[in-house]
């Protein structure tokens, strides 16, 4: 089996069959980064530009080691030294990447549909590292890899997903994938993040932090994004906290094997207890290893897509 | 068309008398460790060392190797090849490690196999046992212990088929 397209743009893209055989693959891969050398030589002589138009640490990072360790040769372009701040448009860059022989392009840009667009444009494949708030499919396939990995299975499970919703393309794109499995999404947080109209995406949505965190088998809780501060969608990060923090006594509400991630950087003693994030049903750092499992796996099967 | 070289019998004696060869060349089962290449060679390197422990008495330590992130043909093949189970249970530096595949043709896949196992440590040697070996090396390859030497030609598919898969033993040519 093949992925269908050479550009990974979203989850809503992907068959479920397509999102098996990336976890599948990254399993492999896994175990290639527990040995000594944790290289191989997969994609050598292939190029990778990664290009980001928005700040990023963790998913660049995540992406760049994903890329040495498939033996890529990789390029990262940020948006502060590019042209782009002298005016150069969009699909411009794209194209100038491409002719410096560019086989795989990551993208991060703060509108909704950058990698869309520029994937219309170019030959080079094209992989989502986070649009706008519409998606970040990489984070939720390490995410489901993560729960796979911990419970067997993804079918069947309730998984709440606590904070910022509206304005999470983590969330989204984990909301695509396990709708695609069957599981049961809990939407929880303040009725400005968490709107109802978002039921439509086929969800349950909870304001109330205890009944939503309720016999859950995972709990994904999102970063406060402490830049909406303010701007009305709730009072103060204190009240928030009081309201939708994890702490553990709400997290004894869930499953008693369930488990917490995060898709990190987290404000430790805002939305997540520092006990809980360091405690033994956080798997927050294994989403972190995971992660490249994951981007290699998509990167590898999408090479495999370009003839 | 597709014609029968061998059958349960002929397979079973065959491996048999690879398992002696390689007892003989390696004078018995000291460091000794077979690795099967994914998935027909996993199968063939179990069989082997339960022949070499009726033979010796001896367990000697079988992983499975997968070669698809070595091999030299991902963007020309019209499948890509699904990734399966990388296992060694021992630590191969040192070792004398044994490579099993079902049928030797091009050599590619050998040539992959020794890079895979090479990034996994640093074997004393490294040998090859082949159930079938059809020609047509485009690499300088040899197999050190050949079950049965099948001239073909390039068109012509060489199946090994195995009762692990849920299928009869038997070697095709079609």
């Amino acid at each position: 089996m093949k992925l269908s397209s050479k550009d990974l743009l979203g989850i809503k893209e992907l068959t479920k069959d397509e999102i098996i055989l990336i976890l599948d693959t990254a399993s492999g891969f896994k175990d290639v980064l527990k040995r000594d050398i944790k290289k191989v030589p997969a994609l050598r002589g292939k190029t990778a530009v990664n290009l980001f138009f928005e700040p990023s640490t963790r998913t660049r990072t995540s992406f760049e080691l994903a890329e040495k360790r498939l033996s890529l040769d990789v390029l990262n372009l940020s948006v502060t030294t590019s042209s782009v701040v002298k005016g150069e448009s969009l699909i411009d860059t794209a194209l100038n990447v491409q002719a410096l022989g560019a086989d795989f392009m990551v993208i991060r840009h703060s509108s909704s549909g950058a990698p869309h667009l520029i994937a219309k444009h170019i030959d080079a494949t094209v992989i989502n590292g986070g649009d706008g708030i519409n998606e970040h499919p990489t984070q939720a396939l390490l995410d489901a890899f993560t729960i796979k990995e911990r419970i067997g299975k993804l079918e069947g499970l309730k998984i709440a997903i606590v904070g910022d919703i509206l304005h999470s393309r983590v969330a989204k794109s984990n909301i695509y994938l396990l709708a695609k499995f069957g599981a049961e999404v809990r939407l929880i947080g303040p009725p400005t993040l968490v709107p109802e109209e978002l039921e439509g995406l086929g969800v349950r949505i909870f304001h109330d932090m205890d009944s939503g965190l309720d016999g859950v088998n995972a709990v994904m809780v999102l970063r406060i994004q402490m830049e909406r501060q303010g701007k009305g969608f709730f009072p103060s990060t204190l009240e928030y906290s009081k309201n939708w923090g994890l702490t553990s006594e709400r997290l004894s509400m869930a499953d008693k094997d369930a488990i917490v991630m995060h898709p990190g950087p987290m404000n430790r003693g805002l939305e997540v207890a520092s006990d809980v994030a360091d405690g033994p049903k956080s798997v927050i750092l294994e989403q972190v290893t995971n992660g490249l499992a994951v981007r290699m796996a998509v990167m590898y099967l999408l090479a495999g897509v370009r003839e | 068309m597709s014609k029968e070289l061998l059958d349960k019998k002929d397979i079973d004696r065959i491996l048999a008398r690879m398992a002696h060869e390689i007892l003989e060349k390696n004078k018995g089962t000291k460091e000794l460790c077979l690795v099967g290449i994914q998935s027909g060679g996993v199968h063939l390197a179990k069989r082997l060392a339960g022949k070499i422990k009726e033979i010796e008495g001896k367990e000697i330590p079988v992983g499975s190797l997968d070669i698809a992130f070595y091999r030299d043909d991902l963007n020309i093949r019209e499948k890509q090849p699904a990734v399966r189970r990388t296992e060694v249970p021992c630590e191969i530096t040192d070792m004398k490690v044994v490579l099993v595949d079902d049928v030797l043709f091009t050599g590619r896949s050998i040539r992959a196999a020794m890079d895979a196992l090479m990034d996994m440590g640093r074997p004393s040697c490294i040998q090859l046992a082949v159930l079938i070996d059809r020609g047509h090396r485009e690499l300088p390859i040899k197999a050190d212990f050949a079950g049965k030497n099948i001239p073909t030609a390039t068109d012509e598919d060489v199946e090994v088929s195995l009762e692990e898969d849920g299928l009869e033993d038997k070697v095709t040519i079609k």
